[in-house]
């Protein structure tokens, strides 16, 4: 491409979303190093007595905070999903009609396997990244239904409690704690995989997608939008 | 031979009982005193106990034993407090036990079949193993009749059933994957009956002790909790009550059963101990007459009175293996491959994009600038005019 391109600036990413969407990665980070530890604390060998230390208990009750914390800004997004703008909406994560499935192999034709030249519109999700969310979503929600249903054991709270149906379900806590577990190791797929198509998306297409999520601000390119949205496949999001 | 007491006249109470077997009033207060600690009851707690004891008649009992090892009739009977498996156990109440009784064959089926119907509806039905449902039942068969057979008959008069240890509450070891018995715990089988789970592989001697005195000296089954275990001895964790729980907060574990740390006495976290998904009495009631118990001997906790503990081995590793992944894999051997695969995947297309998609990314910085620049000259003009 090398006639100048006009960009226009357009406003896509509200700021709920800008800030669930960092205190959830800030969540997301700070619960799979702990969780990690907790799974494998490091191992010293120390003459201080027992007494004197805490930082076990000081990693698990991090995570527990943070994990409350997550579930809050989880709601909040749920609810921003339902009165957000476009791109917000819930409706932009789930693929529902044949269309808009055709447009994610469309999509993962061009940036995937790279099979394509055409352009993506490229406002908001597309619709493989949609998919991806919706599917991160679930195990977010798996997550916090693991993690509470393995925290309820040991809290008298009233929230934990309402997630003490979830053990039997998995048919002893052990077990549970290794399901729970492993998800972490999802999580850890995706921020390296999503922390990759940032940098991509950025490289390639020059839409501001890392500076957006800072500033909520994305960049058009004006022959695009100057294109109808009837002609398009498939506007990404609606 | 074991013959059931006769109470169609007047069946002696618990409390006649001990003293025609010679024990003295002051270790029958003893006894209750005992028995209401161990079942958390306060002070009066004790002379409830007595007074039950000395009022109430006995309640006929029958100890079924299925797919099992006999070690909760073992643990049993090694009670701290001989009242309990001496009198308790052996003379009182029991009407029918394979393990115990000296009566056999014919005459053995003939005082189980004469006590459910006789005492129809009144008796206590004990249960030790799993019930094979594999094949029609024939992997357990005792006196020609299949155990689930004999379960249901059994459990169709019992007032109440006891679930004895892990195999009668959760399978145990022969419900381990792949079952191949099919091995059933009792309250997947009986639904119309109160079941009360006392697990454990085996259970503390004064658990199943406290139970069966709760349900002879009130006639009503203990506090459970969701899993149907008495909320007494399994509302908390054996991590909850752990002496070495200092050193798991503070972050001092053993890393070998040889090193300095277990000498010191640290937690046994990661040498695998499942203490903190583990629901039991151990920690304070202890073993042996209050003796030890395995963490205090420096082994970390297996778990045994939870559902699926051999199936979340190994025992000595703190990640369990993954169900379904195989023997040995962890999740963080998954993990570690997806990883690589993915990251893999990822350098790959990050080379691919630099070849395929080069034309949109433009060649070189800068090149666009003087475009860039004539144009905003131009629209600068435009607005000048
Ligand atoms: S030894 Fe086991 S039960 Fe005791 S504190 Fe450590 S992990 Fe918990």
């Amino acid at each position: 491409m090398n006639q100048p391109r006009n960009f226009i600036r357009v406003y896509v990413w509200e700021l709920p979303v800008r800030l669930t969407h960092w205190i959830n990665a800030a969540c997301i980070v700070v619960l799979g190093v702990t969780g990690y530890l907790i799974a494998h604390p490091p191992g010293y060998m120390t003459a201080t007595e027992a007494s004197f230390g805490y930082w076990f208990g000081i990693v698990r009750f991090t995570h527990f905070v943070a994990a409350y914390t997550f579930v809050v800004a989880l709601v909040f997004r749920i609810y921003w999903a339902f009165v957000g703008n476009k791109f917000a909406r819930w409706r932009s994560f789930v693929l529902l009609t044949p269309k808009e499935w055709k447009e994610a192999v469309r999509v993962a034709k061009i940036e995937i396997f790279q099979v394509s030249d055409e352009t993506i519109e490229p406002l908001g999700h597309n619709a493989v990244s949609s998919f991806t969310y919706a599917v991160l979503f679930l195990l977010a929600l798996f997550q916090v239904i693991s993690g509470f249903g393995l925290y309820a054991a040991m809290s008298h709270g009233w929230m934990p409690g309402l997630f003490s149906w979830v053990m039997p379900l998995f048919g002893s806590e052990q077990t549970l704690r290794s399901f729970h577990y492993a998800a972490n190791w999802l999580f850890i797929l995706f921020t390296v995989v999503h922390v990759y198509m940032v940098f991509y998306t950025d490289y390639v297409d020059g839409h501001g997608g890392l500076s957006g999520i800072i500033s909520g601000w994305k960049f058009m390119d004006k022959r695009e939008t100057a294109v109808p949205v009837a002609s398009q496949s498939v506007p990404p999001a609606k | 031979m074991i013959a059931p007491v006769d109470i169609s006249k007047r069946a002696p109470t618990i409390y006649e009982q001990m003293v025609s077997r010679g024990v003295s009033r002051r270790d029958f207060m003893k006894f209750c005193a005992w028995m209401s600690a161990y079942l958390g009851l306060r002070n009066t707690g004790v002379s409830q106990i007595a007074k039950a004891l000395e009022t109430r008649r006995r309640i006929p009992v029958v100890w079924m034993h299925f797919q099992e090892c006999t070690c909760c009739s073992e643990s049993f009977i090694r009670s701290s407090h001989p009242i309990v498996a001496d009198i308790l156990l052996d003379k009182v109440s029991l009407d029918y036990t394979e393990t115990l009784q000296a009566a056999a064959g014919h005459q053995a089926e003939e005082i189980l079949q004469d006590t459910i119907t006789k005492y129809k509806g009144e008796y206590l039905m004990l249960v030790e193993g799993s019930v094979p449902l594999g094949a029609d039942g024939v992997y357990c068969v005792v006196g020609g009749k299949s155990a689930v057979d004999t379960v249901h008959e059994v459990a169709a008069g019992a007032k109440a059933i006891i679930a004895w240890g892990n195999c009668a509450c959760a399978g145990c070891v022969q419900a381990a994957n792949p079952n191949p018995t099919r091995a059933t715990p009792i309250n997947a089988i009986i639904k119309d009956k109160p079941i009360v789970n006392v697990q454990g592989c085996p259970p503390i001697a004064e658990v199943m002790a406290g139970v069966l005195v709760h349900l002879l000296a009130f006639d009503r089954i203990p506090q459970l909790d969701h899993l149907g275990r008495p909320k007494a001895f399994y509302s908390r964790r054996v991590h909850d009550t752990c002496y070495r729980r200092p050193n798991y907060d503070a972050g001092l574990f053993v890393e070998s059963f040889d090193d300095e740390n277990a000498k010191k006495g640290y937690c046994l976290y990661k040498v695998g101990c499942r203490g903190p998904t583990t629901y039991n009495s151990c920690g304070v009631i202890r073993w042996n007459n209050g003796t030890s118990y395995p963490i205090q001997s420096g082994h970390p906790c297996i778990g045994c009175s939870e559902a699926q503990f051999w199936d979340n081995g190994p025992f000595y590793q703190r990640i369990a293996n993954f169900p379904g992944f195989g023997i040995e894999s962890t999740a963080d051997q998954i993990g570690m491959t997806l990883g690589g695969i993915t990251v893999a995947g990822l350098a790959v297309h990050a080379a691919m994009t630099n070849v395929r998609k080069r034309h949109e990314i433009g060649e070189q910085p800068g090149e666009n600038a003087e475009a860039a620049e004539k144009s905003n000259q131009e629209a600068d003009k435009g607005g000048a005019s």
